[in-house]
């Protein structure tokens, strides 16, 4: 196959301009070369692609491009029913799908009017923060492994394994979990598990310790992270970029204090800001983050009891396979449950959740019809990529490495 | 029980509305509250020729401070005007959030919001890519999620839902792009 045809740009047609500034490092004089940076290599997380402009070493310009894990969910959204649609929510941010079944059952619910009983919403608190914790864990793991701290990863991705392994126990699945259901939950957390999710945290905890000895003063990791990449407070704002990114910068906003949903008002928890706003602070705040989240879950634990979990309304409760397989409405209920769906009403709401990485949102229109009018999904790693070329103008190219691991961006949610 | 149960009153939202409608008064449609429509926040439908000065004063306004824009999207309607651009805005200081529309028909152009936040512009691309309404004034306006050489535009109702395009090649570097 000819290089063209591979997508690599025939550099004898491309025109570059004469520099004007010169890099102290570029070894070879003012040369100007024009690399393609994925859409498949290592180091870009999932497919994206940045082609850059580089002067020796360092990024002069550059452009993304993304769409290469498209799989037209919005569309897809249009064209199921509200309950298919939870399998879909999985694959957004595949790093901590429970957090997006959460997410976007909180927003049909709130269409609906209906509220889930205590248990069902202390075990999606338990879901949402455990997830939080492994998108965490795997992120400051990866932008750790980026900058070469191998060892530094593997601690994080064995908690990350004991965690799906919690998860697996509830629902049966480790990664696509669909646990969550409009108006309840899959199954009920069996016998003991809080005792279980409780010596998790207890050992994650520790280990979150040793990670901190391993990396956080670590001399490299400090120069490879510190002033790299900032991206400040105002900027934040302006670019709509939310969640830890934002935090790290000083903008003191979380959206389970803000708006509280489920029993957030009634755990204690505090929201970590830094100030630089660069790859550092960000790890830092992740890293805070995480032992909140510890201490979200094991006050669940605590304050969780046996009760249903299910929301007393027709509409959406998935019938029960005793009266299923016994009565003839129950059938026909479970039939027209899962070939037509049930009627949400006419009416539009923007719900948004606190995820791992910022504000996901669901932009939800009904007409009053089975199938939503709108599905619009609001991944906040669409708008932390479109910071990726100005965050890294005039960097290293390794520093982008480093910057594109710290904003954590994750395809899934990325392309929808 | 529906979304007008959950919401009770927009009442959080009264003195803002009141302000709104004095500055803004001939160039607003219709405002929608909740309680009365079912809606969780109160939704402004704005002319096309004073959207952009709408999303200024919401922005810079010190009581109002609607700095964050938290979704750029659109809608098709399937009836005339066709589409809506929605703006769902978010104040961090007072923690409302505020909905603006601008309903636009087949073929018009809606001002770019870029000017105001810099962070539109990959949202902006977005809706043109899928529902081909174009940004006047936008600084790169191509497609984001689809390729440039795609035909129609996915979300618009008539789309079909399997109107799969197939490529040999990827999309080429185009240096014009480098920012």
């Amino acid at each position: 196959m000819s290089p063209e045809r591979m997508g690599i740009p025939n550099t004898a047609n491309i025109h570059i301009e004469p520099a004007t500034v010169n890099d102290p490092d570029d070894l070879w004089g003012d040369s100007r070369v024009i690399v393609n940076i994925g859409p498949t290599h290592p180091a870009m997380h999932g497919a994206l692609r940045m082609v850059a402009q580089l002067n020796g070493e360092t990024i002069e310009k550059s452009y993304c491009e993304m769409g290469y894990t498209h799989r037209a969910k919005e569309k897809l959204g249009e064209n199921r029913t509200y309950h298919q649609f939870v399998v879909y929510t999985d694959r957004l941010n595949y790093c901590s799908s429970l957090l997006n079944n959460v997410a976007y059952s909180l927003s049909v619910e709130k269409l609906m009017g209906l509220e889930v009983p205590a248990r069902a919403a202390w075990i999606r608190m338990i879901c949402a923060e455990m997830a939080r914790i492994i998108d965490h864990l795997i992120c400051v793991g990866i932008n750790a492994v980026d900058l070469g701290a191998f060892s530094y990863f593997l601690y994080g991705f064995h908690q990350r394994e004991e965690a799906y392994t919690l998860i697996e126990k509830l629902c049966g699945a480790r990664l696509t979990t669909s646990f969550t259901r409009i108006g309840g939950l899959m199954y009920d957390a069996p016998d003991g598990w809080e005792k279980e999710v409780k010596a998790w945290t207890v050992e994650t905890r520790r280990v979150l310790d040793e990670m901190d000895e391993l990396l956080t003063g670590n001399k490299i990791w400090c120069m490879r992270t510190k002033g790299i990449a900032v991206w400040d407070k105002k900027q934040c704002v302006e670019w709509s970029v939310s969640g830890p990114v934002a935090r790290a910068a000083g903008v003191p906003i979380d959206l389970r204090k803000t708006d509280p949903v489920m029993f957030y008002k009634d755990v204690e928890f505090d929201v970590p800001v830094a100030q630089n706003g660069d790859v550092y602070d960000r790890y830092l705040v992740r890293m805070e983050e995480i032992r909140q989240s510890l201490n979200i879950i094991s006050q669940c634990c605590d304050k969780m009891k046996k009760g249903p979990i299910w929301v007393d309304d027709k509409r959406v409760r998935i019938p029960e396979k005793e009266v299923v397989q016994n009565t003839m409405e129950g059938l026909i209920h479970h039939f027209k449950f899962f070939m037509t769906g049930f009627d949400v009403p006419a009416g539009e709401a923007y719900t948004s959740f606190e995820a791992a990485n910022g504000e996901l949102g669901f932009y939800i229109v009904s007409k009053g019809t089975p199938r939503a009018h709108r599905m619009r999904i609001r991944g906040p790693s669409v708008w932390h990529y479109q910071t990726l070329t100005p965050m890294v103008q005039g960097y290293k190219i390794a520093d982008m490495v480093g910057a594109l691991g710290s904003i954590n961006v994750i395809a899934g949610e990325l392309d929808r | 029980m529906d979304i007008r149960a959950l919401v009770t009153s927009a009442d959080a939202w009264k003195a803002q509305i009141e302000k709104i409608k004095i500055k803004f008064d001939s160039s607003i449609e219709e405002i929608r509250l909740p309680g009365i429509y079912p809606t969780d926040v109160p939704i402004i439908y704005v002319k096309g020729n004073a959207l952009t000065e709408l999303l200024m004063f919401l922005k810079t306004d010190q009581i109002l401070d609607y700095q964050f824009l938290s979704d750029l999207t659109a809608t098709d309607e399937e009836v005339q005007p066709r589409f809506e651009v929605v703006y769902n805005l978010f104040s961090h200081s007072t923690k409302l959030r505020i909905r603006v529309k601008c309903r636009v028909s087949e073929g018009q152009e809606v001002r770019t919001a870029t000017a105001i936040w810099p962070g539109a512009n990959w949202a902006e691309r977005e809706v043109w890519d899928m529902f081909g309404i174009r940004f006047a004034g936008h600084p790169s306006l191509r497609r984001l999620l689809m390729d440039e050489r795609w035909e129609g535009h996915p979300l618009r109702k008539d789309y079909p839902l399997r109107g799969y395009q197939f490529f040999q090649t990827s999309q080429e570097v185009d240096t014009k792009n480098l920012e």
